[in-house]
């Protein structure tokens, strides 16, 4: 990819994630910490297709170690993030 | 064949992408949050599942398996067995994973360029190293915050000289990666290079106070959401690039509301060390004294009020009194009391943790206000009930110039007819200033645990019958 392409794709990036947080209530905050930890888990499919190349004893070691550490990221943050936002409801619906 | 999984990977990773962005978005309103998190598991489910056929990928599938598994297995493990109140630490830990990922991927694709098995453009190369220092910092860093929050290291590390040598680390660092960017890099330099990066990580974190941690951790999440868009240029992955600089961007915003809403400058959080009072905060030297008042008492106070505003802290946290404190909410609204919570932004351990905690109780979001909405009710409040929160409610922020958080917003619970204050015994809090608060004619401190004294004030209430 050209160096100009994904600079452009960077800064429309940037300003979606800005534009997304700009104005959400406090009471979301930490969920939406949350999620966008669990949506940077993304990195283990880069960690993947690392491993997926490596070779050498070292790079399929170090590769390893990366989908492992992705995989607890991914998998991690969705269950925290479920598990918050399953508690919140407004007080027209029925608790339990 | 191969023209097929050309379009296939690529697209499904743009369906991905478009679902992560959807996702998020949905996240940021209380009606529509389940859902994105739904949305953004399936993107992710998709995402991981075509990267099995992505055209690079040429072996290693048994340990791919293996690998996740075994790192998903244990976070699946431990993220549904932790306590809701335990949750920032554990956020800090999958961020802290997801850094070390895109350092791991940025070392092997370094690796590579060492062994001479590719060679890297300019840009590539720069975006690599850059994705490395950032995701080992945010790596080492975010285990640091871990420990701190789960208690493992209770010590801020300060030291005079400190700034010095955490800024020589740091140049060294860059000269390090100089030297892997433009000149021939060797396994040893690039070796070094990784271990002066997580050092630097946990030397940026060891001197911060626990106070300060939320806007530590989110500003770790912001970092990892960067390394891992540089590596997703290295990897030429648009899905990796677009999520990455996504959370970078958000969460960057995120980490400077959170800073602002302490009114201090993320300057000043990551190098002043403010988190514990080594400074000796003098500030106002409080007049008059404490008033004690018994549970009793204070759920009579309670229960013939009209209004009642409930404050909570990290007192309510630590005491796990979320759910007695619904109990005592359900209670007076029985009895006609009119309840509402007031939350103040960095309550607790990080933005948004007693909601988390009062929604785990049962509470019903609209019951619940953010600082700007409530403060002007509680001048005609009857009863502001205070639990285990401290600075968040210190009147010296608005009086006292000389205090170390004067100009931070707090909510006014002083300007309630009557304070009540649950707290465990008579020190200082967290950051070790005095709180005018306690010492003002209308507020009555309840000494005890929360959790304990919910109960006190749930049997008082029920013996007025």
């Amino acid at each position: 990819m050209e160096g100009w392409v994904a600079l452009y794709i960077f800064m429309l990036a940037a300003f979606t994630g800005i534009e997304i947080i700009a104005r959400v209530p406090a009471i979301l905050h930490t969920p939406l910490m949350s999620g966008s930890n669990f949506i940077h888990g993304i990195v283990l499919v880069g960690a993947m297709v690392i491993l997926g190349m490596a070779s050498t004893t070292i790079e399929i070691a170090v590769g390893f170690l990366a989908v492992v550490l992705a995989a607890g990221n991914v998998v991690g943050g969705y269950v925290v993030t479920d598990r918050m936002l399953e508690m919140f409801k407004s007080s027209g619906q029925k608790k339990e | 064949m191969g023209t097929v999984l050309d379009f296939i990977v690529p697209a499904a990773y743009f369906i991905a992408a478009v679902m992560f962005i959807y996702g998020l978005k949905a996240m940021s309103s209380p009606v529509t949050a389940r859902r994105g998190i739904i949305w953004s598991g399936v993107a992710m489910a998709v995402a991981v599942l075509v990267t099995f056929i992505h055209p690079k990928v040429e072996g290693n599938y048994t340990l791919m398996v293996v690998a996740i598994v075994l790192g998903g297995g244990a976070a699946w493990l431990s993220a549904r067995r932790v306590a809701m109140t335990d949750m920032p630490q554990m956020i800090a830990l999958y961020n802290g994973m997801g850094g070390g990922a895109a350092a791991a991927i940025a070392g092997v694709e370094l690796l590579k360029l060492t062994s001479g098995a590719v060679t890297l453009d300019q840009v590539t190369l720069i975006l690599a190293v850059l994705g490395g220092i950032i995701g080992a910092i945010a790596f080492s860093g975010s285990l640091i915050a871990f420990a701190k929050l789960q208690g493992w290291m209770k010590k801020s590390w300060r030291f005079t000289g400190q700034q010095a040598l955490n800024a020589g680390v740091f140049i060294a660092l860059l000269m390090m990666g100089g030297v892997l960017t433009f000149f021939e890099p060797t396994p040893e330099i690039l070796a070094l290079f990784f271990l002066t990066a997580l050092v630097m990580g946990v030397l940026m974190t060891v001197p911060i106070g626990g106070a300060d941690m939320p806007v530590v951790i989110s500003l770790y999440n912001a970092l990892t959401g960067l390394a891992v868009g540089f590596e997703g240029y290295v990897l030429q992955n648009p899905a990796m690039m677009i999520a990455g600089i996504v959370v970078g961007a958000a969460g960057s915003l995120l980490t400077q509301l959170m800073a602002k809403s302490m009114n201090r400058s993320l300057s000043n959080v990551l190098f002043a060390g403010f988190g514990k009072a080594d400074e000796g905060s003098e500030g106002m030297a409080a007049s008059g004294e404490m008033k004690a008042i018994d549970a009793t008492d204070a759920s009579i106070q309670l229960a013939y009020a009209e209004k009642v505003i409930i404050v909570p802290g990290y007192g309510l946290a630590v005491a796990q009194a979320q759910h007695k404190i619904w109990e005592l909410t359900e209670l007076l609204q029985a009895r006609g009391v009119k309840v509402s919570f007031a939350i103040h932004p960095v309550a607790g351990r990080m933005p948004g943790h007693m909601n988390v905690l009062l929604a785990e109780a049962g509470v019903p979001y609209d019951l619940i206000y953010d600082l700007e909405d409530i403060n002007a009710q509680f001048p005609t409040t009857d009863v502001a009930l205070v639990i285990g929160a401290n600075d968040v409610v210190n009147p010296a922020a608005r009086k006292d110039t000389s205090s170390p958080i004067y100009g931070m917003p707090i909510l006014d619970v002083d300007k309630a007819k009557n304070c009540i204050v649950i707290k465990r015994g008579q020190g200082t809090g967290f950051s070790g200033i005095e709180n005018l608060l306690f010492f003002e004619d209308n507020t009555r401190m309840l000494y005890g645990d929360a959790q304990k004294v919910a109960q006190g004030l749930i049997a008082g209430i029920k013996s007025l019958g």
